[in-house]
């Protein structure tokens, strides 16, 4: 018998793996040149769209391409995109975890901070897409339930607050660990302050594991109301090919969807810039990629089943919307859709040969081209098409929308920077723990599952 | 408790559009300028709606004046997120225009598309600015508007039966596009009154309303053209 050992993980044994686990601590302590051009290229992006939104808070919205009847667009399409990528990080980490998946350890951490971020950028473009910014708190103030927005500010927030607790608390173990390395300094005191006092302690360590355990359960149901709500928005009124019962579903498959392939985008970018070739391995690219296929092929079914069910009933109104899509003005946008939604990334991603770091790479940049034109279409041709016989305009987004559009992005680019240069982009703890008991727990494990 | 209805008249409509201008001048609504309205962004609380249906030579085509529908389910009350647009106790549709915020949720939940946006600051030629209606507010950029039915003249006609001291008649209150109509198109008077002349054409065999199959169950009815 083996004698038990008194301290788990992170103790005197974390010295050695220390420098193993070094170029992790890299990006923190050293900041390359490049670092500096990039995020000055994104700052200039950045402040043009500051610029344009100022032209628009300064004149009013009418400096976007919106009218009557066609009052939603660029900015609605931009939240839902970005709640939908927001799926990624929170949904997938915890998904994960619970089924102790281990090749989740090196990932984790790049695709929770995605959700945290995106989110603000979700929540940002409602904002922007307000007549009356100045009146955002009436929404807290008189505030009523049975609107659906409301239903989306009360799922946002604690979506947002839910998954920032979920990032933070497996943060810990590793600010501790830059606390010891770094004294002094702003980022002395603030990772002092956020390592909570943090030794390692078997104790603390149960705490720790209890919390993210009790999270990961909680954000899964939080995470699937977000994009239920945010379809509902669209599926409560009566509008053609808005009023569908299955938006709700469709919706959330889209959000995890387009969430996967934005973590996959992430992770080839932090691989290249940092190093982390042995950390995003092939294998990572490789079982996301496959739940891409699997997402790509519930898209379609989705997709589908939605159509055929507008196209087989016919209703007037209804195919009016649908043949706008199918053959009218927005028959680009829409067989774009198609191609990006799920040619594309179903050719790359179903063949092994091709589902390679580079292949899911470009599959997963389709796949995000392709649902922000999803939401697109979703939006813009029931607007276009009233059920009376209005006199309707093409709605042709500005170079306002355009700009605040590349500003989110450029915005979203620029923290997910800084946060690489005060966080390990990688959870170090993590990884250290799966190198030294992995192996086991997951022998024992397997004894469980087969037959003695 | 007054119910307002509106009945219009299809066969009477000459589509003179004098409604139309009654409405704009009644309500401070600035004339469109030629781009916002190329853009199909003018306000115009009453419209007028051409329906064409049919092809050539089966060709059908009538004009209809469209405001506000108020609703007695309005989908657009249901869908605010302040409660801005409500309706009253007498059932008119209301927009609070100091609460509103802009988000047009209501303009896309109403299957009407009566609800219109302040895309600018409103604007006004300099010799129209001295011939606003005091009792209307001007709406500030970025806000919702629509028809209310003229309701600032209810509060117009209660002060004046009060002045001459007697009760509020339906007689009283009358909104501009009803008052204005030169072929008399347009009734206007209390739905919950069952000898008013709206109640009773609203009874007729000719009347009905848009898109009643919603269920929104307006409380402008039309009478049907040519029957």
């Amino acid at each position: 018998m083996e004698a038990v050992k008194p301290d788990r993980g992170l103790g005197k044994e974390e010295k050695m793996t220390e420098v193993k686990d070094e170029i992790l601590y890299q990006p923190i302590l050293k900041t390359s040149r490049g670092f500096y051009i990039v995020f000055a290229l994104l700052l200039f992006v950045v402040l043009f769209a500051a610029y344009a939104y100022f032209i628009q808070i300064r004149d009013g919205l009418g400096v976007s391409g919106l009218n009557s009847p066609i009052f939603w667009g660029v900015y609605i399409t931009n939240f839902v995109f970005f709640i939908g990528v927001s799926h990624a990080g929170t949904l997938i980490s915890a998904i994960l975890r619970i089924s102790k998946a281990e090749w989740r350890r090196s990932i984790t951490r790049s695709a929770e901070v995605i959700t945290v971020l995106v989110l603000f950028f979700g929540l940002g473009n409602i904002l922007i897409d307000l007549g009356r910014i100045d009146r955002m708190m009436m929404v807290i103030r008189h505030g009523r339930f049975q609107s659906p927005l409301l239903w989306d500010v009360v799922s946002i927030t604690t979506y947002l607050t839910a998954s920032a607790i979920y990032l933070y608390l497996p943060l810990i173990p590793d600010i501790a660990l830059l606390r010891d390395r770094i004294k002094g300094g702003f980022r002395g005191r603030l990772y002092q302050v956020l390592a909570l006092g943090w030794a390692g302690t078997e104790r603390q360590i149960h705490y720790l594991e209890k919390g993210i355990a009790i999270m990961a359960v909680t954000v899964l149901p939080i995470a699937v109301s977000v994009h239920t709500v945010v379809s509902y928005v669209f599926s409560m009124t009566i509008q053609p090919m808005w009023h569908s019962a299955i938006f709700g579903p469709y919706f959330v498959a889209g959000a995890i969807f387009s969430g996967i392939a934005a973590i996959i985008v992430a992770m080839a970018v932090l691989r290249r810039v940092y190093h982390l070739e042995g950390y995003f391995r092939e294998v990572h690219f490789n079982n996301l990629g496959i739940l891409l296929l699997v997402m790509t092929c519930l898209w379609l079914y989705f997709t589908f089943s939605e159509y055929l069910t507008v196209f087989y009933g016919a209703e007037p109104d209804e195919i009016k919307v649908f043949m706008e899509k199918f053959t009218g003005k927005y028959a680009p946008h829409f067989w774009f859709m198609v191609m990006t939604c799920f040619i594309i990334p179903f050719t790359i991603l179903a063949n092994s040969k091709t589902r390679t770091i580079k292949g899911t790479v470009i599959a997963s940049i389709s796949v995000n081209i392709g649902m922000w034109l999803e939401r697109y279409t979703i939006v813009v041709p029931t607007l276009m098409h009233p059920r009376l016989p209005y006199e309707t305009g093409m709605y042709s987004p500005t170079w306002v929308e355009w700009s605040i559009l590349a500003g989110c992005f450029a915005l979203f680019a620029m923290i997910y920077m800084v946060f690489t240069k005060l966080f390990p982009i990688v959870s170090i703890w993590e990884v250290q723990e799966g190198r030294e008991k992995a192996h086991d727990e997951v022998a024992e494990r397997l004894r469980t599952y087969l037959p003695l | 408790m007054s119910r307002w209805g509106m009945v219009i008249d299809l066969d009477k409509c000459t589509a003179c559009q004098a409604c139309v201008i009654a409405c704009r001048i009644e309500n401070n609504i600035p004339p469109p300028n030629p781009e916002e309205a190329a853009l199909s962004r003018s306000i115009g609380w009453i419209r007028m709606v051409e329906r064409v249906e049919g092809e050539y030579p089966h060709i059908k085509s009538n004009i209809m004046p469209v405001p506000c529908m108020q609703c007695e389910h309005p989908p657009c009350v249901k869908v605010c997120p302040v409660g801005a647009t409500n309706e009253t106790k007498e059932g008119i549709v209301d927009q609070i225009y100091a609460r509103c915020i802009g988000c047009r949720y209501c303009c896309n939940a109403c299957p009407y598309t009566v609800k219109f946006m302040n895309w600018y600051k409103p604007a006004w030629p300099k010799e129209m600015m001295n011939s606003l209606n005091p009792d209307v507010t001007v709406r500030p950029k970025g806000v919702v508007e629509k028809c209310v039915f003229c309701a600032h003249r209810i509060q117009r006609a209660k002060d004046r039966a009060k002045a001459e001291k007697r009760e509020m008649t339906p007689d009283d209150y009358m909104p501009a596009c009803a008052e204005t109509c030169p072929s008399k198109a347009i009734y206007f008077g209390d739905l919950n009154d069952k000898d008013s002349i709206v109640s009773k054409l609203a009874r007729s065999p000719r009347a009905f309303r848009l898109l009643e199959e919603l269920g929104t169950e307006p409380k402008v009815y039309y009478l049907r053209e040519g029957a």
